[in-house]
């Protein structure tokens, strides 16, 4: 332990304008003084923040995040273990963002911190195998994604897991039984086959829309992709799922691997590209908050920066534009009471609040009835229900304390990240609440719940 | 930003020992290995709070009971470490700041409320309960906790009984100590005290009075019961606008005059309008000299009449235009403008040193030509959001942290408004506390011999001064002395 004295001299810093040198951060893609120093610690955030609130740490706050930031940048904290472990717990929920009267840009921040520890920190060997295998194949390449989730089908579907779970194998692992409770089940038929397809507007068509389908989620997701795009076709649009489209990059974005995101962006720019659509939709609002910001991923590239400005400013989630457009195609009745999980990269990432609550508002006999803290994370955050397993299953138990508090049957959100999460959540500490996409509940081919 | 000043003889007295690894390991046998931060990089993160002064603490501790509570004061008593309790770290007056080192107690672990009793208006809470979460437990039942500090969505009852903060709202309901019964306190050698108690009068001496915004230096409070008050009937928020600031600051004078007592009546002028309206888009006019934000509250006929009566009075001092919120949403949208209005001023400078004056609520138009004149004087913007029915006033001095020479002219400029102040009758503080911040200060309002009763008040509780040290009373010689501390100068 050195003494405060020492501590006081070992800490002290050189005026801003001279410490370039000593700053932590080097290279592009770093949290800038201009950025971050929009902060004046007044500390609103902290009880926004899901991590504040179940660890009550200061460094575990986006304003104690962001201080480590200026200190790294300052040099007088390292890109060290302390460091990436604060910033590695951030669920980049930006319920910050919302509740900043500063206006920091913070999702930006963390993301660049994030960018910062890729190019300077050394993981431990496993973590980054895993991470090169989880980020520049099996989401960057649609190949390995069917090749994986073919074996996770046999697994799923042969009876395998089942005997796994029978024979007791996975009890003296706790942390791989955790990890097959949150593992998405693998939908067959899968999604990709639809991709490249034109899909015809019933009626006469009022637009012509293209769809992201996501990455995982034509595996995971597939029944929700064809609900979407048949809500779309109902309601009077024509939907393409664009050939050559692929990951949109959030799961890079949020690790921090901006030259893998920018790339993907710009195949998915270059994909879209070719027609003119009235908006590109997505049904999961984390890729959206990503694809919507495309603008902002490549302003540095003077090729790409116009293509991808236009490209986001066309990117809509499917209940903003279903809102915007207007419902031609009446859902049929649900005679239950639902309650909205607003998705983090939709409310706090999009501002997209109030439109998924009308189309709910819409379904004749649905009794809307609010959770309270509803904009709060339910802790699945992308992947961090697996690399973060322990706290995102306090912020679920917390999750569906509020969710059994209001007495609906069916819990809606708008993200299949979030969906998954809070399926497991109904099972394990819910009161077995039904968890459906907005998308589900609007669909006229909705079987009676 | 401000340095420790002056090392005290605390925490420093047996030579060489600080906190070094067997006492971080008692430490962490006392209170849980969990519970303890001690490593330099956790550290640096409690050396700051919602103000620009700075120190870094020797160790940093999270209880979870009273029993903890005592055992960590006992520790560090025998250990000789001076020991300061921490709610958010969202205070304005460097409170929570360790400006000698020692154990800070951070209160985040003891978020419970404990009971709520609607029959008898009263919870009992735990220090670290979220002010706005009490609120929010009761308010389904038709009550809520009256003290809103505008941080109140972050800020604990805890660090609110420390500075008897205000808000808003206080105007018409009084302040943090108004709403306190009882406190249950742990004193600096270990010994837990229950002052007041739930009935709404006791006998003795009013301990919970002397505790209450006695700025965390007489004791650390470890459970409250508070009063929770019923929701009115009815809320009208009135937004009046005007091209001139001394016809906005005359009119907040003649509401009161006409004997209207509205629950809140802040003002806001230019500047900050421009930050606000930046921040929250809720309507307000940035072209404005200055808007009065006004509340009545009560039964609905009897707002009816009172909003005419303000609507009369404003149009007497030639507003512009007198806007009545007609939704909930617009309501809630004008006060997230108001309250969010510190944090806003990210949006128009980097820093900003904000002052917490109280002035005769008649006098409201020469201090605000006197604080224009200051800004002038030391070349300085300076923006005013405040509660000008209380006379309450919060100068926002805006400034470049990197700058040093200009931080020091703001300091200045902070002391010479506060000084103003003292001088047509008013005080140094309303709410914020006196901190490390305006200690110095203190011999401007107070007498050598007011000043030494409550030295030696202090020292019943706090014999050797262990508990938040540097704090309140003056440090240095010589009032409104102002130094910037060399090692944090160069430093956001």
């Amino acid at each position: 332990m050195i003494n405060a004295t020492e501590q006081q001299q070992h800490i002290e810093v050189q005026a801003p304008s001279e410490r370039r040198n000593g700053s932590g951060f080097v290279g592009s893609d770093a949290p800038r003084w201009d950025d971050y120093s929009r902060c004046i610690r007044c500390g609103l955030c902290l009880n926004q923040c899901p991590t504040y609130r179940e660890l009550g740490f200061e460094m575990d706050s986006p304003r104690g995040r962001i201080y480590q930031m200026a200190q790294v940048d300052e040099g007088r904290l390292p890109i060290g273990e302390s460091f990436v472990r604060h910033i590695d717990l951030c669920l980049d929920c930006r319920a910050c963002e919302t509740a900043c009267p500063s206006g920091v840009e913070y999702g930006k921040l963390v993301e660049a911190a994030r960018a910062q520890i890729e190019q300077h920190y050394r993981r431990p060997f496993g973590e980054r195998m895993l991470r090169y295998l989880a980020f520049h194949h099996l989401i960057s390449k649609p190949g390995s994604l069917k090749v994986a989730g073919a074996l996770l089908r046999f697994y799923q579907s042969s009876g395998l897991e089942e005997m796994v779970n029978r024979s007791g194998l996975l009890n003296s692992m706790p942390r791989l039984c955790e990890l097959q409770q949150l593992t998405p089940a693998i939908e067959s038929p899968s999604f990709f086959p639809q991709i490249g397809k034109v899909f015809p507007a019933r009626g006469s068509r009022r637009f012509r829309v293209a769809l992201h389908a996501g990455c995982i989620a034509n595996l995971a997701f597939a029944r929700l992709n064809e609900t979407t795009v048949r809500v779309l076709q109902e309601n009077g649009c024509e939907v393409t799922i664009a050939a050559g489209q692929i990951c949109c990059g959030a799961l890079p974005v949020h690790a921090g691997l901006r030259g893998l995101a920018r790339d993907l962006a710009r195949r998915n720019i270059e994909a879209f590209d070719a027609q003119p659509f009235d908006a590109i939709l997505t049904n999961a609002a984390g890729c959206g908050s990503t694809l919507k910001e495309y603008g902002y991923l490549l302003k540095d590239d003077a090729v790409w920066a116009g293509k991808a400005a236009s490209f986001s400013a066309k990117m809509r989630d499917v209940t903003e534009f279903l809102c915007e457009v207007g419902l031609t195609a009446q859902p049929p009745a649900l005679p239950a009471m639902v309650t909205y999980q607003d998705s983090c990269h939709l409310a706090h990432g999009q501002k997209v609040r109030q439109q998924p609550r009308k189309l709910l508002n819409a379904i004749p006999g649905l009794r809307f009835v609010e959770m309270p803290l509803s904009d709060l994370c339910c802790g699945s955050a992308g992947i961090y229900n697996i690399t973060e397993t322990e706290v995102s299953m306090q912020l679920l138990r917390s999750k569906m304390e509020a969710a059994n508090s209001t007495g609906a049957s069916i819990i809606a959100t708008a993200n299949p990240g979030c969906i998954l999460q809070l399926r497991a959540g109904a099972k394990l500490y819910g009161t077995g609440q039904r968890v459906m996409h907005v998308i589900e509940l609007l669909d006229p081919a909705r079987p009676s719940l | 930003m401000r340095a420790r000043r002056g090392q005290s003889q605390l925490h420093k007295v047996e030579s060489g020992d600080d906190l070094d690894s067997r006492r971080v390991s008692e430490l962490k046998n006392i209170i849980g290995s969990q519970a303890v931060l001690h490593a330099p990089e956790d550290l640096m993160l409690y050396e700051y709070d919602g103000s620009v002064d700075r120190a870094l603490p020797d160790a940093v501790v999270f209880p979870s009971t009273t029993e903890e509570v005592v055992s960590t004061v006992c520790w560090a008593r025998e250990k000789n470490f001076a020991i300061l309790a921490r709610g958010a770290g969202t205070g304005l007056s460097g409170g929570s700041v360790p400006v000698n080192g020692g154990v800070v107690i951070g209160f985040s672990r003891m978020k419970k409320i404990v009971e709520i009793d609607l029959a008898n208006q009263r919870a009992v809470v735990q220090p670290g309960v979220v002010n706005l979460d009490l609120s929010l437990a009761v308010a389904k039942s038709g009550y809520y906790y009256v003290p809103d500090p505008s941080s109140q969505k972050a800020c604990t009852i805890g660090g609110n009984v420390a500075e008897n903060s205000g808000g808003p709202h206080t105007l018409a309901y009084g302040v943090t100590t108004n709403h306190v019964l009882g406190l249950e306190v742990v004193l600096p050698d270990g010994e837990v005290i229950h002052t007041g108690g739930k009935p709404l009068d006791c006998p003795g001496y009013d301990l919970t009075g002397l505790i209450v915004g006695s700025e965390g230096t007489l004791g650390i409070v470890t459970q409250a019961i508070v009063k929770l008050t019923r929701l009115p009937e009815a809320v009208q928020t009135i937004l009046a606008i005007f091209n001139s600031v001394d016809d906005a600051a005359d009119t907040v004078a003649e509401i009161t005059a006409r004997a209207i007592t509205p629950a809140a009546l802040e003002m806001m002028d230019q500047l900050a309008l421009q930050a606000v309206e930046a921040a929250t888009h809720a309507g307000y006019p940035c072209d404005a000299a200055a808007v009065l934000l006004i509340e009545v509250e009560g039964l609905r006929e009897a707002i009816e009449v009172q909003t005419e009566e303000i609507r009369d009075a404003c149009k007497h001092h030639a507003a512009r235009e007198v806007r009545v919120a007609q939704s909930e949403v617009e309501r809630q949208l004008l006060w997230a403008g108001r309250k969010n209005a510190f944090g806003a001023m990210g949006r128009i400078a980097k820093s900003f040193y904000v002052q917490d004056g109280v002035i005769p609520r008649t006098r409201i138009s020469e201090t605000l030509r006197f604080i224009g004149q200051v800004g002038e004087k030391y070349d300085l913007r300076i923006a005013n959001v405040f509660h000008a029915g209380d006379g309450n006033l919060h100068p926002l001095i805006l400034f470049d942290i990197r700058d040093h020479e200009q931080y020091r002219r703001v300091l200045q400029a902070g002391a010479e408004i506060l000084a103003y102040c003292v001088s047509i009758g008013g005080s140094i503080t309303g709410e914020h506390g006196v901190g490390m911040e305006k200690s110095d200060l203190m011999p401007l309002l107070f007498t050598e011999n007011d000043l030494t009763i409550m030295g030696k008040l202090k020292s019943v509780f706090n014999r050797d001064g262990r508990l938040n040290p540097s704090k309140i009373f003056p440090t240095s010689k010589g009032c409104g002395e102002i130094q910037v501390g060399k090692q944090w100068a160069a430093r956001t």
